[in-house]
């Protein structure tokens, strides 16, 4: 089965999403990273107000299997947390790009989204 | 150095299964999800490829006086075509292994032992032999890379085995049909559905490590694939599902059934795994029984405990601290989010004090502490 890669979206290698408006982004993972996953059950996310760095180890998402870091792909504070994702975390692998994501963050280096992978980059890293 | 791969490794490509390293084998975790396999075995039915397992033949007329010298259950106990639980120790009650023994023949027993303990457990059985004053009359043969295995389980399996398995048992239990084997029983069958002609020997237990009913299939490597493809072919009427190591794992745990290297390794005894049962100490002299003895008349310094979560929390993992008052006293060495009950669950090692039913602990994940309850085992019982 191939994962979706939304084309208006930036990537980071981790397999994070980022979608950008008004110098928010929101943040979630991949469907490439929730196949691999499976059967999500638990995530953790940060306090808001809490000030990440790109790269920094943010949330965690536990499959039955193993548990997992997910890395803020862009630095800054964040803003807001999915309750529903941790209410419910199957949205993770029903909704990955919707209703499954996992945090906002108030961008404090713009510049950093041109680090992160284009779709196509991303594509290609995955094999999709 | 290289991954070992069972006769099903192309089988397990062909289906999707995501492949990954265990105890020295390249081995499915899962091929649809480990909840979706867990609850179809729960439900229905679901095969797993269990040919990493080890398969060791001891024979001739001492083989039941050597075997009861070096296990701790009691083999004269089984008649040919049973088998047993046990494990083997070593002399300070530290386990071996934990295997199945059945008795195949009135001088032949077939002893099915872990994957990851083959290279110990064959020097360690070869040289206790050396040094037995049964050497004479007991053989031994490692069978581990000529023969495969295959589990079926579920309470679905009973709806399509004897389409697969057909007619009569040719030697152990002897029954008009495969159905017929009692709760550890095994058989043997000298041929399968869909294929023409005598094939090699399939032996046959009702046996699982998943808390169903189900059966257990030891036969050559190179008839592995074909018994595998009858049991999917016709195993449809039972909604028989492939299944990985993963939901293997999620499915003992909720039994409590003992794992390797999690519940059991050399620096613990069955006592403290809370497998007294298993441990015979009226058939005479077998090595670790005084420490056994010891553990089982004073208490071990530590039990094996089942518990549950009690609130939201992240699954439980092997290695987390368990707290009570403030001290970390146990470590968890099982756990996982139980599909079945939807919560987390696990077995810890803790002070024999703290292992009773409703005792309330916690257990350490990521520096913060989550509540969890000691409960009876099996932490899962089918409704």
């Amino acid at each position: 089965m191939s994962s979706q890669v939304p084309s208006d979206l930036r990537y980071a290698k981790s397999h994070e999403w980022v979608r950008v408006a008004n110098g928010i982004a929101t943040v979630g993972i991949t469907d490439h990273a929730q196949h691999e996953l499976t059967d999500v059950v638990f995530v953790e996310l940060p306090a808001v107000g809490r000030v990440v760095k790109a790269s920094e180890a943010c949330a965690v998402v536990e499959s039955v299997k193993t548990a997992s870091d997910i890395y803020a792909p862009v630095s800054g504070e964040i803003l807001a947390v999915n309750k529903a994702v941790s209410d419910n975390p199957a949205l993770v692998n029903t909704a990955p790009f919707a209703d499954g994501w996992f945090v906002q963050v108030k961008l404090s280096n713009p510049g950093e989204l041109d680090q992160l992978l284009t779709p196509e980059a991303y594509r290609a890293q995955i094999g999709a | 150095m290289s991954l070992k791969r069972t006769p099903l490794f192309a089988a397990h490509q062909r289906l999707g299964g995501k492949l990954i390293e265990f105890g020295g084998w390249e081995m499915p975790v899962q091929y649809s999800s480990i909840v979706d396999e867990h609850l179809c075995v729960r439900r229905a039915s679901g095969i797993f490829d269990i040919s990493h397992m080890g398969e060791v033949f001891v024979t001739g007329p001492a083989a039941e006086g050597f075997l009861n010298e070096t296990l701790t259950n009691d083999v004269r106990k089984l008649a040919v075509g049973q088998g047993q639980y046990s494990q083997m120790c070593r002399e300070d009650g530290g386990t071996v292994d934990d295997l199945y023994v059945y008795r195949i023949a009135p001088m032949e027993f077939l002893l099915i032992i872990n994957a990851s303990r083959i290279e110990v457990d064959v020097p360690w059985l070869q040289e206790r032999i050396c040094g037995s004053s049964h050497r004479s009359g007991v053989f031994f043969e490692d069978a581990s890379s000529r023969l495969g295995a295959v589990a079926i389980q579920g309470p679905r399996v009973v709806q399509f085995i004897a389409d697969v398995f057909q007619g009569p048992s040719q030697a152990g239990t002897a029954v008009g049909s495969v159905l017929d084997l009692k709760k550890n029983e095994i058989g043997l069958w000298k041929s399968l559905s869909g294929t023409s002609g005598p094939m090699g020997p399939i032996w046959v237990a009702r046996t699982g490590y998943t808390g169903e009913d189900g059966f257990e299939v030891v036969a050559p490597g190179d008839m592995i694939e074909t018994i595998w493809n009858q049991c999917l072919d016709l195993g449809h009427v039972g909604c028989l599902q492939p299944c990985g190591l993963g939901a293997r794992d999620t499915l003992r745990t909720e039994v409590c059934y003992p794992l390797y290297g999690h519940e059991l390794d050399e620096a613990t005894s069955p006592i403290e795994a809370g497998l007294g049962i298993f441990v015979v100490f009226d058939k005479g002299g077998f090595v670790g029984r005084s420490v056994l003895l010891d553990q089982k008349t004073n208490g071990p310094r530590k039990r094996l405990a089942a518990f549950r979560m009690t609130d939201k929390s992240p699954p439980p993992r092997p290695g987390y601290a368990v707290i009570s008052g403030d001290q970390p006293v146990g470590t968890v060495v099982s756990g996982t989010q139980s599909p079945s009950l939807n919560q987390g669950i696990g077995l810890a090692y803790v002070p024999p004090t703290l292992a009773q039913p409703g005792t309330v602990i916690g257990v350490e994940i990521r520096g913060r502490r989550f509540a969890a309850e000691v409960v009876k085992k099996p932490i899962y019982r089918k409704p």
